[in-house]
């Protein structure tokens, strides 16, 4: 038929498979390298992973070391972050969607915040020993490392439950007001349950980011080797992140077990956190739909 | 002429008082005007909404009539940069004024939407939206207002097997008539509607204009629509409005067999529009 037209087909679908090729590739590759960090990692801790494992605190001796104290030290620091930054994201959220006039004032404060996001930690660690440990006397406490956590993961939680806010219909506030309910009727009975779906998977996300952050705990001062727990949120603690750094650091080998054994930890921890903000996504995707 | 406004309260029935040079037209419209910023959208509006009639407002877009509908409740405020001028009274009530509780207003006036928007809840929960946040707590009283609401709305039968599900498993046609049972719910003077078969079948179109006929007994109704003929199959009085102006209002009837203004006769015999 057209030998011109068919032989410029050729060329184009030898590029469509050349495309598929490497796209297929690049993600052979990227699972081939988590694939070989997780079976390091395993093949490392698993051994490590024994009830004296979970009930011994920290040691100068790799086989008694144990992370007792910075797993519930980073319990403890979750205990203050997740009620502080929900608090803050969500209560900055509602005012900056539903209640503030959108003008330039807003648009300014919103671009800030979304900046915000890309500070890096070490810039909150130096806020948060600067404000709450110095300042406010609160020494390399519990509380002080959780509200610096709080401030770092919060506008993240403010961006993401903007936009779960503003993802909810107009259409569905107008019927409110249109039956003469007022702004919080309609946000509390409303706006909130639509948009809770995502406000959590957007949260439960960052709350993972602030388990796993080192850099601020090193900046306030956090101890490594703590034997004991911690007696209230004035208390000091480590946290997991900085026994994994302190054990990665040691030159025994049997430490560096040690370390794998506190990054399975960890990482159970994470994948139990996102199951979660999956599972809560899935929830309020399927409660709009049936 | 002082007006006294009962703020809403835990009573069932919310009252407003009826001024005492109160008559038959539920809604007073006089010398309105509105900008949308610089833009002039309503000019020099005079019209009264009787009560236990349908009004229909027709004319083609942007001429207004979803911006006039959206006054008389005061949801036009919700856009943004508005300016008002004039005087709107509900039941003899300036609805303009400061004085003027937007919440007991709306609560008095119900309002139907282009798209039905009922809430992302059961269907027993989208009825009994509008009493629990008027304050009815009783299970007993809430079962009843919302039975009695879904019969009004002919949509009792269809649904009473499964109040618990989702509002969004119901057809389009049935969204409409649960967004118009929702305004039953709380016992409204009057019911705004703006275009509210525009979204749907013919079948569901009938069904809403059916329902129409039969809830004006006991409200007053005033509806946008595009469609001529609906206007003239369901409404009592008509008002023509073209570019943000009332050329023409009268009973149906006779707006559409001898309209007086050339341009009536123009746009209901489809000449523009």
């Amino acid at each position: 038929m057209d030998r011109v037209l068919q032989s410029k087909i050729n060329r184009r679908l030898t590029k469509d498979s050349a495309m598929k090729w490497l796209f297929g590739a690049v993600v052979a590759a990227v699972l081939g390298i988590t694939f070989f960090l997780f079976y390091g990692i395993g093949a490392d801790g698993v051994g490590r992973l024994n009830l004296s494992f979970f009930t011994n605190f920290g040691s100068r001796f790799p086989e008694k070391a144990g992370i007792k104290a910075a797993l519930v030290g980073t319990l403890a620091l979750m205990a203050v972050v997740i009620p502080v930054s929900m608090f803050l994201g969500l209560c900055s959220a509602i005012y900056l969607e539903e209640y503030a006039k959108k003008n330039k004032w807003t648009a300014f404060i919103e671009m800030n915040i979304s900046n915000l996001a890309g500070v890096p930690s070490v810039v909150f660690g130096l806020l948060g020993l600067t404000v709450f440990v110095r300042a406010l006397l609160l020494g390399n406490s519990i509380l002080a490392a959780g509200l610096t956590m709080s401030l770092l993961i919060l506008p993240i939680i403010i961006v993401a439950s903007q936009e779960a806010l503003r993802s909810v219909p107009d259409t569905l506030r107008e019927a409110s007001y249109g039956m003469g309910a007022t702004k919080w009727q309609t946000i509390i009975h409303v706006i909130l349950p639509s948009a809770t779906g995502s406000i959590l998977t957007g949260s439960i996300l960052s709350f993972s980011r602030a388990i796993g952050e080192t850099a601020p705990l090193i900046v306030l001062g956090i101890p490594v080797i703590v034997q004991f727990l911690p007696t209230g949120p004035l208390s000091t603690f480590t946290a997991l992140p900085m026994q994994i750094y302190d054990w990665a650091k040691r030159p025994q080998p049997e430490f560096a077990d040690a370390a794998s054994a506190g990054i399975i930890v960890l990482m159970v921890l994470l994948i139990t956190m996102n199951g979660f903000a999956i599972y809560f996504r899935n929830r309020s995707e399927k409660k709009l739909k049936s | 002429m002082t007006t006294t406004l009962v703020r809403p309260t835990e009573d069932a029935k919310l009252r407003v008082m009826k001024n005492e040079n109160w008559t038959k037209a539920v809604y007073e419209t006089n010398g309105l005007n509105l900008w949308y910023g610089t833009a002039h959208a309503l000019k020099n509006i005079d019209l009264s909404i009787n009560e236990k009639e349908v009004t229909a407002i027709i004319g083609p877009s942007g001429c207004g009539k979803s911006t006039y509908l959206k006054t008389l409740n005061r949801m036009v405020e919700n856009v943004g940069d508005v300016t008002i001028s004039g005087n709107v009274t509900f039941m003899g009530n300036n609805i303009l004024g400061k004085a003027m509780s937007v919440e007991l207003l709306r609560s008095k006036v119900g309002m139907v939407f282009q798209k039905p928007n009922p809430f992302p809840k059961s269907i027993y929960e989208n009825v009994a939206y509008g009493p629990k946040i008027h304050g009815i707590r009783n299970k007993a009283m809430l079962d009843m207002i919302v039975e009695d609401s879904l019969r009004k709305a002919a949509l009792w039968d269809e649904v009473k097997d499964r109040l618990n599900k989702s509002a969004y498993s119901l057809s389009g046609g049935q969204q409409q008539r649960l967004c118009i049972a929702r305004c039953l719910a709380v016992d409204p003077e009057v019911i705004l509607m703006d275009e509210p078969t525009s979204a749907l079948d013919p079948v569901s179109t009938h069904k809403v204009e059916e329902l129409i006929r039969t809830i004006k007994n006991d409200v007053t109704i005033a509806i946008v629509t595009h469609n001529m003929q609906q206007a003239a199959r369901i409404s009592d009085r008509t008002a023509f409005f073209l570019n943000g102006e009332i050329v023409e209002c009268d009973r149906t009837s006779t707006l559409f067999s001898t309209p007086t203004d050339e341009r009536t006769e123009d746009y209901i015999n489809g000449r523009f529009g």
